[in-house]
C-alpha cells in the first residue's frame, strides 16, 4: 500500500511539475474569462461617434433619425451626387441614402454608403429605426390606431412557462434552454477530460515501456500496483487542474468584474435613462434584447432553482468513475504496443463509444425521458456523458443508482481486463500485438 | 554453506510454449552464481519468477529456506536484461523514487547513494535529467540503482550487454567486491570469458531444461577431453613410435626439429605412463593436459542437446 502512495505521488508530482501543466492551467481560466468579459467589454467601450450625413429625398425623416451614443446624424440639404463629390472632404463616416419613393415600396434601395464600415450596432440601428418609423407612417396614413396595434401585440406576444409536476403535486417551473446549457457544458467537460488523461495515461505506460524502465520497477512492485498508481495520479492531476481552473477563473471573473465590468455598469445606467427620455415617443427599450435586465434576471432565478449541489456531485462521480473505466483500457493499449503509431488499431474501439455518446447528447436533450437517453445513460461505456446531458431535466433517484452501479461495475470489469493485458503487455518487446494475442494474454497465469 | 536461494521443480508455460520445464536450482550463499544458456533457453523467465514479476505455473522458490514472498523483494537487487530509466527524471530524484520502492527510508537512501554517487565520481549528476547523460552514465546509475540497498541477492541479466569495456571491468570488480562483502550474486551471461573468471558454479539451461551445473571446476574436469599437449624437440617419427598404447597422435605441427602435437589419451593409461614413455624418444618442453574451456563445454552440451531435440521431433 505504501508503495502505490509512492508510485501516485510521483506520477502525480511529475506531471504537475511539468511546464506544460502549468501553462494549460493559466490559459484555460484566461480563456475562459476571457470569452465571457472580452465581448462585453468590447461592446461596451466607448466607441468614436460616427457621424452619417442623411440624403432624405422623401423628407420623411429628415431631423427625425433617433441619436445615439454611437451615432450622429446631420441632414444637410443636398442631392446624393453633391454628397458623394463631397463625401471625401467632409469628416462624414457615411452617407444614408433615402429614395422619394420609400414608402412605394421603394424601402428596398436605401442605401448606407460607407468609408469605413460602421459598428454592427450603429447599422442595427439605423436599419431597425428607419423600419420602425416607416411602419408607423404607413399605419397612420391608412388611418390606424398605432397604440391599438401595440396593445395588441403586447397582449399576443409570450414565451411559455413550462413546469414539472411532481408526485406530490407541487410544481416547479423548468427552463429548457438552460437545463440543455448546464447538461451540454458537464458532458463536453467529461468528453475532454476523458480524452485528455486517458491518453496522458497511456503514453506514460509506453513510456515506462519503451524505456525499459518497467522491468527495474517490477523487481519491486506489482504490475497492478504500478497501473493504479499511474491511473490515480492522472487524476489527482485531473482534479487538480479542474479545481484550480474553478478558482483562477472566479477569482479572475470577480477581479475582472469589478474592475472593467462596474465601470460599465454606470455608462450602461447613464445609457439607459437617456434611452428612456429619448424612447418616450419611440419605444426603444427593446432594442438590445440581451441587455434586458428582466430576462438577466430571470435567468439568474431559474439557475438557481436548478439543483446545482446534486448536479456537481452527480458530474464529479461520473467524471471520475468515466475517467477511471476508459484509462485503464488506455494503460492497457498503452501496455500492448511498441509505439505511438501502433496505438491506432486499438483506440478506435475505444473512443468509439466515447464519440458516439457525445454525437447523440443532441438527441438525448431534444427527448430526455426517451428510451434512446434512457438505454444509452445505463449502458457503462456511454453513461458518463449521455447522464449528464439528462441530468439537469431531472432523472428518477433509481435510474440514477443504477447507472452509477452499472458504471462501477463496468469500471471494476474494465480494471480486470486491462490488469491483465497490462501485465503480460508491459513485457513483452518487439512484437507485432493482434487482437487474438491480446485475448490470449487473458488467459496467462499471473 | 548454506543455500540463498533454492528452486524446486519449476514449471512456467506461455499458451503453446514451455518456457521452463521441471527446473531445479541451487545457489549457495556469498558465491556468484552464472546462469547459462543460449537464447530464449528460459533465463529471462526464471530471472523474473525469482523477482516475482511473473509466478510459476507449478513449483517453489525459497529464499534463505522460507517459502519467497513479496517482502523478499527488498532483499533482492535485479538489473534486467531490458533496462533504462525514466528519460525525464533527475538522476538523484529518480534513485530515490526506486530506492524507496525497495522500501529504503528516504534519509537513508540519500545516504547510501552520495556514497555510490562520490565512489564511481558522478556526484556533479545529481540534478541532472537522465536524458541528458551519455549511455555510459545511465549505466553507471543503473548499476547503482540496483545495488544501493544492498540486496542480500543480486540478480544480473546480461550485466555486460551494453556496457563498454570499462564500464564493463568496473561492474566486474564490483561484484567480486560485492561478494566479498557477503552478497551473492546470480548472473546470466553469453560471455563465457567472465563466467571463468567470476563464477563460483553454475547452471546450464537449453530448451526449458536445466542441463548442467556444478561448480566451475567440477564442470571443467568431468569434462575433460583426455587430450595432451606436448611440445618437444626431435623426430616426430621417433616420438609416435614411442606413444605405445598409451596414446594416439591427434593434430601436430612440426618446424624442423621443433614439434608439437596432441595425444590422446587411450582409456585406462595415465598421463604418467604415456610421459615416461615419450621421455626417452625425444627432449620435452612442455606437457599439459588440455581442459576444455567453458565456452568449449557450453557450445558441446547445448549441441548434444539440441541434437537430441530435433531427433526426437523428427521421430514425433
Amino acid at each position: 500500500m505504501n508503495k502505490i502512495l509512492l508510485i501516485i505521488k510521483r506520477e502525480y508530482l511529475s506531471r504537475v511539475k511539468k511546464k506544460s501543466f502549468i501553462l494549460m492551467t493559466i490559459i484555460g481560466p484566461v480563456l475562459m474569462v476571457g470569452i465571457m468579459i472580452v465581448p462585453i467589454w468590447l461592446s461596451m467601450q466607448k466607441t468614436e461617434k460616427q457621424k452619417v450625413e442623411v440624403v432624405d429625398e422623401s423628407f420623411l425623416f429628415t431631423g427625425l433619425i433617433p441619436e445615439k451614443e454611437s451615432v450622429h446624424f446631420d441632414y444637410p440639404p443636398i442631392t446624393l451626387d453633391q454628397a458623394r463629390k463631397g463625401f471625401f472632404d467632409t469628416d462624414y463616416n457615411a452617407i444614408l441614402w433615402i429614395p422619394k419613393n420609400v414608402l412605394n415600396g421603394g424601402q428596398k434601395g436605401i442605401k448606407l454608403l460607407y468609408k469605413k464600415q460602421l459598428s454592427n450596432t450603429a447599422q442595427q440601428h439605423i436599419q431597425y429605426s428607419i423600419s420602425k418609423m416607416l411602419y408607423e407612417v404607413m399605419l397612420a396614413e391608412n388611418h390606424v390606431n398605432i397604440d391599438f396595434i401595440k396593445d395588441a401585440k403586447d397582449k399576443s406576444e409570450f414565451s411559455m412557462l413550462t413546469m414539472q409536476v411532481d408526485e406530490e403535486g407541487n410544481d416547479k417551473k423548468t427552463n429548457t434552454g438552460l437545463y440543455m446549457g448546464i447538461g451540454l457544458v458537464a458532458a463536453i467537460m467529461i468528453y475532454f477530460f476523458i480524452f485528455m488523461y486517458g491518453v496522458q495515461v497511456m503514453r506514460g505506460v509506453m513510456e515506462e515501456k519503451t524505456s525499459r524502465i518497467v522491468e527495474v520497477i517490477l523487481s519491486s512492485v506489482k504490475p497492478f500496483q504500478l497501473m493504479m498508481g499511474k491511473i490515480i495520479g492522472v487524476a489527482l492531476v485531473g482534479l487538480t487542474q479542474f479545481l484550480l481552473w474553478v478558482i483562477l477563473s472566479t477569482t479572475l471573473y470577480s477581479f475582472a468584474s469589478a474592475t472593467i465590468l462596474r465601470s460599465i455598469d454606470i455608462k450602461q445606467n447613464v445609457a439607459k435613462e437617456e434611452v428612456i427620455k429619448i424612447g418616450e415617443n419611440l419605444d426603444q427599450t427593446k432594442m438590445g434584447k440581451n441587455e434586458d435586465p428582466n430576462e438577466m434576471t430571470q435567468l439568474w432565478n431559474d439557475f438557481k432553482s436548478v439543483d446545482m449541489v446534486s448536479i456537481t456531485l452527480c458530474f464529479l462521480f461520473y467524471f471520475l468513475a468515466g475517467y477511471l473505466m476508459y484509462s485503464a483500457l488506455f494503460a492497457a493499449i498503452g501496455a500492448a504496443v511498441d509505439s505511438e503509431a501502433d496505438t491506432n488499431q486499438f483506440m478506435l474501439p475505444i473512443t468509439v463509444p466515447l464519440i458516439f455518446s457525445f454525437g447523440i447528447a443532441q438527441t438525448v436533450m431534444q427527448d430526455p425521458e426517451g428510451s434512446l437517453a434512457f438505454w444509452f445513460s445505463m449502458i457503462p461505456l456511454t453513461s458518463p456523458v449521455v447522464m449528464m446531458v439528462r441530468l439537469p431535466f431531472g432523472v428518477p433517484a433509481w435510474e440514477i443508482i443504477v447507472s452509477m452501479s452499472l458504471l462501477v461495475l463496468g469500471f471494476l470489469f474494465t480494471t480486470w481486463l486491462a490488469a491483465r493485458i497490462y501485465r503480460t503487455g508491459i513485457l513483452m518487446y518487439g512484437k507485432k500485438v493482434t487482437w487474438k494475442e491480446l485475448g490470449k494474454w487473458l488467459f496467462y497465469k499471473g | 554453506m548454506s543455500n540463498i536461494l533454492s528452486a524446486k521443480n519449476i514449471v512456467k508455460k506461455y499458451a503453446a510454449h514451455t518456457a521452463l520445464d521441471d527446473v531445479s536450482l541451487d545457489i549457495p550463499e556469498q558465491s556468484v552464481f552464472g546462469l547459462l544458456g543460449p537464447n530464449g533457453a528460459g533465463k529471462t523467465s526464471l530471472i523474473r519468477i525469482i523477482n516475482q514479476i511473473t509466478g510459476p505455473d507449478s513449483g517453489e522458490i525459497f529464499f534463505e529456506n522460507e517459502k519467497l514472498s513479496p517482502k523478499h523483494v527488498e532483499q533482492i537487487g535485479y538489473l534486467p536484461e531490458e533496462r533504462g530509466l525514466y528519460k525525464k527524471m533527475e538522476v538523484g530524484e529518480q534513485a530515490l523514487y526506486l530506492a524507496q520502492l525497495k522500501g529504503m527510508k528516504k534519509a537513508e537512501a540519500k545516504k547510501k547513494l552520495k556514497y555510490w554517487f562520490e565512489k564511481f565520481e558522478i556526484e556533479a549528476w545529481w540534478n541532472k535529467k537522465v536524458e541528458e547523460l551519455s549511455k555510459g552514465m545511465q549505466q553507471k546509475v543503473q548499476f547503482i540503482v540496483t545495488v544501493m540497498h544492498e540486496p542480500k541477492l543480486l540478480i544480473l541479466d546480461e550485466p555486460f550487454s551494453g556496457f563498454d569495456p570499462i564500464n564493463a571491468n568496473l561492474i566486474k570488480n564490483e561484484i567480486l567486491n560485492l561478494k566479498k562483502q557477503g552478497s551473492t550474486i546470480l548472473f546470466s551471461t553469453h560471455n563465457m570469458g567472465s563466467v571463468e573468471e567470476l563464477c563460483d558454479n553454475i547452471a546450464l539451461i537449453n530448451r526449458s531444461k536445466k542441463i548442467l551445473d556444478g561448480t566451475v571446476k567440477d564442470i571443467r574436469k568431468e569434462n575433460r577431453s583426455n587430450l595432451i599437449e606436448i611440445e618437444f624437440s626431435g623426430n616426430m617419427m621417433g616420438f609416435t613410435n614411442s606413444l605405445w598404447t598409451y596414446g594416439k597422435l591427434g593434430e601436430n605441427w612440426s618446424e624442423g626439429e621443433n614439434c608439437r602435437a596432441q595425444i590422446e589419451l587411450t582409456p585406462g593409461s595415465t598421463s604418467n605412463q604415456l610421459l615416461s614413455s615419450v621421455l626417452s624418444a625425444v627432449e620435452i618442453h612442455s606437457f599439459k593436459e588440455i581442459i576444455p574451456s567453458m565456452n568449449d563445454i557450453f557450445i558441446k552440451k547445448v549441441g548434444e542437446g539440441n541434437s537430441i531435440g530435433t531427433q526426437s521431433n523428427f521421430t514425433e
